[in-house]
């Protein structure tokens, strides 16, 4: 049976208990102090750009400026010519130093469209403005950039694909040449009897929402640094990327190199968000140039490049229809989502394909179906971004409550409490199948308690008093609520291996990617509670393909579950085995024994004791020399936490907002989050994901638009342009935290990186719809600029 | 550099050290300070002004180093992050302000926080106890993809009031 602990309160899972008043190190579940900081704070973080590499050179990629183009004429000389400039790859170039041009699809797929990912270099056709043409590689950047001004290209202009709804047109031009169609794929999701619960339903409602994301924008863009060892015929490549091995595979794949030859390892990273979980091409291009050139190469994005040539997730139109009953009760959801894919998919549809099977959420749902269309255009290439789709199915399940409340004339809160999973029901079977096809099944949590602290928090009762006394004095005051829940902890597995060396010297590697969230930290906090030592005692490597041959990385909020239950596994048995070591070389069964401060010492006389590192010295084998009986070699251990579950996070938002009906401001006065994430590793760094989700939900609510005109020329290629939320816009965000122990995982943890951020856009506009209400604005799009805002407002007034 | 691209000798005092170099013109202070002299820890987010990632000092001012060509600094003290430290005692190393950060997991991933720093420095010696309002509004010139701010702001004003001014 699951529990709800109070706010402030932690679940630790339990370690033997003292048995003479010493009490053991409590790591897991501390407020522990990150042990990244101190690097991080003095400047001496080591980021991509960062690596001092003896004589590197630079590269710099040629890119399109055309949304679709035939290349008839491309003139290298003068570049080539160019003092400085050690190499000028074009596509035919560079595909003698690959196995292929085109770069491999990142998921695998019975059903997409053949050739639709993106090539290395394009320099016959080109499909996307940023498209990479041209790779030059020269003694510094301002050469190779110097270099790029003096590459001659003529391009013929092909017609363009814009917008989904163009590339569904019978007479749209096709994205791409060799695409056999703008469709990449047509899919249907869904479960029970649509048809029949819509035909006999009381009420029928439909919704055309627009739903737009931008692009992950990390402070620190994409950068690759190679270095090829002709002596070994290895290559090491450092890359910031969120998924060190699949990067490994694709490079060994695309150079024709084995796999135990090309060591990719991620320094630190300065954030992710999704933008760095695929193979780009440029992370195959530069060790091409490396290992042809036999020098170091590097090449470091800069902003502009950012913005056009990593991914975004862009556009999704949703017409969708709900069934409900007279209390409100939903009967059916069905519908159609459009989904803007870019010009080429280079991941797989995980991201269209997530967004169509979360829409029922938290929510009871009896019959559902949603016709999903996978759209080309001219724009840059599409996968996941923090929420991965989540967000925007969020905020068509949210919508469609708020209307059915307004509809029925019944509360959203109370709308949402007749819907949503009761705890009794968990765990609950969704209907559904994730695209692996493992059935979805919510594993725990307790939704309309969750709903309830978020209501009590933000003093739900006492908001129409409060909207009234405002408007008596001339302001338009909202509130509006969001529930979420977010399936985490993607498998199959991760890994973990804890070594404690001969000098006592304890490493923990791992396959997951710290790309910012404190990973480190809260992995030594898990191996620390088994060890009992400070958590500065265990030295982590996260993302290094040299030193662990496994791992997945960092996507699906999975790593705490997926990584932290590896480690759980591996410290536990390098515990135990230490303990069991010591029961024979202290000659002390090992109840009497315990593990303190790195040795294992007898509790009744503290004094005798072996350390650690005897133990490993004693493990590691001396020729001839019998090991302890029953003991294997080797004072480590390797976790490899295999799962298909998931464990499924939740959260309900509630937030008031203010609108200024003559300039269309909003400002958010308050906003509460409410959060179940299991068992927290540590609290702190868990509010810390929460504060960043939230407010990367309000630049997807107010600010953060990624805008092409119509000839698929991107028209926000500036920070000044595409607005990411400052401080000033952002209140306090008053987060809560009930602590459900998942039943998927050892340490009964569920995932946090992205569940901030889903309930966030459709909670304020909510509130914004609740402001507006004098004027019966409806709203049914995302991001609401204070430009858009006013003409809803004007057109509402004049209808 | 290639051989024909102009150049020019500045000095530039840059954590009070004094250095003569011979250095691009084109070249702008950040790249300065992390190419010719390795100072690392100034990090390059947009190159275009708004981020706020390549924040030092410059005579005490804070100054973009993405906008600021190198030989702008020629005769100038720069202060970059590399010197908050100083001589700190404590088993980190860490000066009051990064302290603050670290007590308040004011950072994640790390990168934009120098220059935040820098920043922050510049408010807290023009004013020793700001309220949250204008800590916002110095952070409203940064910014943070993870953090929300709202741990910054409660860094700043936990540094602000160690060092005496309360607020």
């Amino acid at each position: 049976m699951d529990t709800i602990v109070p706010a402030g309160q932690v679940v630790v899972p339990a370690t033997a208990a003292p048995a003479d008043g010493y009490t053991a190190r409590r790591m897991f579940g501390t407020r522990a102090a990150r042990i990244e900081d101190p690097a991080l704070l003095r400047g001496e973080g080591r980021y991509l750009d960062d690596i001092r590499m003896p004589d590197p050179l630079h590269a710099a990629f040629l890119r399109s400026p055309h949304a679709h183009a035939r290349v008839t004429r491309l003139d290298l000389s003068a570049a080539r010519a160019l003092p400085g400039v050690v190499a000028v790859f074009d596509a035919d170039r560079i595909a003698r130093e690959l196995t292929g041009l085109r770069m491999p699809l990142g998921f695998p797929s019975a059903t997409l469209q053949k050739d639709i990912t993106p090539w290395v270099l394009s320099c016959t056709e080109v499909a996307f403005v940023g498209e990479a043409m041209v790779m030059v590689v020269a003694e510094s950047r301002a050469i190779a950039e110097d270099a790029l001004a003096l590459i001659e290209v003529d391009f013929e202009p092909l017609p363009i694909v814009h917008d989904c709804h163009q590339a569904l047109d019978a007479q749209a031009p096709v994205v791409r040449s060799d695409a056999v169609s703008n469709i990449a794929e047509q899919l249907q999701v869904g479960f029970g009897e649509v048809d029949p619960a819509f035909a006999a339903a009381p009420h029928v409602f439909t919704e055309s929402l627009f739903v737009h994301r931008g692009a992950a924008h990390p402070m620190e863009g994409r950068g690759v640094l190679a270095r090829y060892d002709p002596v070994e015929d290895a290559i090491t490549v450092w890359t910031s990327t969120q998924m060190a091995h699949e990067v490994m595979h694709s490079i060994a794949a695309m150079l024709g190199m084995d796999q135990h030859n090309v060591r990719v390892v991620a320094p630190d990273v300065g954030g992710g968000f999704g933008c760095k979980y695929l193979t780009y091409p440029e992370e195959v291009a530069i060790p091409a140039a490396a290992r042809c050139l036999g020098r170091p190469v590097k090449w470091v994005e800069d902003r502009a490049e950012h913005f056009v040539s990593a991914i975004h997730e862009r556009d999704q139109y949703w017409d969708v229809d709900i069934a409900v009953d007279g209390q409100g009760r939903i009967l059916g959801v069905r519908g159609r989502l459009l989904h803007d894919q870019g010009a080429y998919t280079p991941q797989g549809i995980n991201l269209p394909y997530n967004a169509a099977t979360s829409v029922t959420g938290p929510y009871r749902v009896p019959a559902y179906r949603m016709d999903v269309l996978i759209c080309q255009t001219n724009k840059t290439p599409v996968i996941p971004v923090r929420g991965a789709g989540y967000p925007q199915a969020a905020f068509v399940m949210e919508r469609l409550l708020d209307r059915v409340a307004r509809e029925l004339g019944i509360d959203r809160a109370e709308v949402r409490s007749r819907n949503l999973i009761p705890p009794e029901k968990m765990p609950y079977d969704k209907g559904l199948t994730n695209r692996a096809g493992v059935r979805s099944i919510v594993d725990s949590g307790d939704y309309p308690a969750t709903q309830a602290e978020a209501l009590a928090r933000i003093d739900y009762v006492g908001f129409p008093a409060r909207q009234r006394e405002a408007r008596a004095r001339g302001r338009y005051l909202g509130l509006g609520i969001a529930n979420a829940v977010k399936a985490t902890s993607r498998g199959p597995f991760e890994s973990a291996v804890i070594r404690v060396s001969p000098q006592g010297r304890i490493d923990l590697y791992t396959g997951a990617l710290a790309m910012g969230q404190g990973l480190a930290t809260a992995l030594a906090q898990i191996a620390a509670e088994q060890l009992d030592v400070p958590l500065e005692a265990i030295h982590v490597t996260c993302g290094d393909t040299g030193r662990v041959s496994l791992g997945m990385g960092g996507f699906a909020s999975r790593q705490t579950v997926m990584a932290g239950s590896s480690v759980h596994l591996a410290a536990v048995e390098v515990r135990d085995k230490a303990l069991k070591v010591g029961e024979q070389l202290l000659g002390v069964p090992m109840a009497g024994l315990r593990l303190r401060d790195g040795r294992v010492e007898v509790i009744a006389t503290p004094a005798r004791f072996v350390t650690l590192s005897d133990i490993a010295r004693k493990l590691k084998g001396a020729p001839g020399y019998s090991l302890p009986p029953g003991i294997t070699p080797g004072l480590e251990s390797t976790g490899l936490f295999q799962t298909n579950s998931q464990a499924h996070a939740n959260a309900c938002h509630a937030c008031e907002v203010e609108v200024d009906p003559g300039t269309g401001a909003v400002r958010i006065l308050r906003y509460v989050a409410v959060h179940d994430s299991g068992c927290l590793v540590n609290p702190t760094m868990a509010e810390g994901q929460i504060h960043g989700g939230v407010v990367h939900g309000i630049g997807n609510a107010l600010f953060e638009k990624m805008g092409y005109d119509e000839e698929a020329q991107p028209v926000t290629g500036t920070f000044a342009d595409y607005l990411l939320p400052t401080s000033t816009e952002i209140p306090q965000i008053e987060v809560v935290f009930l602590q459900t122990p998942s039943p998927t995982n050892p340490i009964g943890v569920k995932g946090i990186g992205e569940a901030g951020t889903i309930p966030v856009a459709p909670a304020i506009v909510s509130a914004i719809e609740d402001a507006l209400a004098p004027w019966k604005v409806h709203l049914a799009e995302a991001p609401l600029s204070p430009v858009r805002l006013l003409e809803l407002i004007d057109a509402s007034a004049a209808a | 550099m290639s051989s024909d691209e102009p150049v020019r000798a500045i000095s530039v005092t840059v954590n009070g050290t004094v250095h003569r170099r011979e250095v691009a013109e084109r070249k702008n202070l950040a790249d300065f300070l992390r190419q010719d002299l390795q100072l690392t820890g100034t990090h390059v987010g947009c190159e275009h002004g708004v981020c706020g990632a390549c924040t030092v000092l410059v005579d005490g001012v804070s100054a973009r180093g993405c906008l600021m060509l190198a030989v702008q600094a020629d005769g100038c003290s720069v202060e970059t992050v590399e010197s908050l430290a100083g001589d700190a005692p404590g088993p980190s190393g860490l000066g009051p302000l990064q302290q603050a950060f670290r007590d308040r997991h004011a950072l994640q991933c790390g990168f934009c926080t120098p220059g935040i720093l820098m920043s922050l420095t510049e408010l807290l010696r023009d004013d020793p106890a700001p309220d949250e309002h204008a800590v916002r509004l110095v952070l409203s010139g940064h910014l943070c993809r993870c953090t929300g701010y709202q741990n910054i702001v409660a860094a700043a004003l936990q540094a602000a009031s160690k060092a005496g001014g309360g607020s």
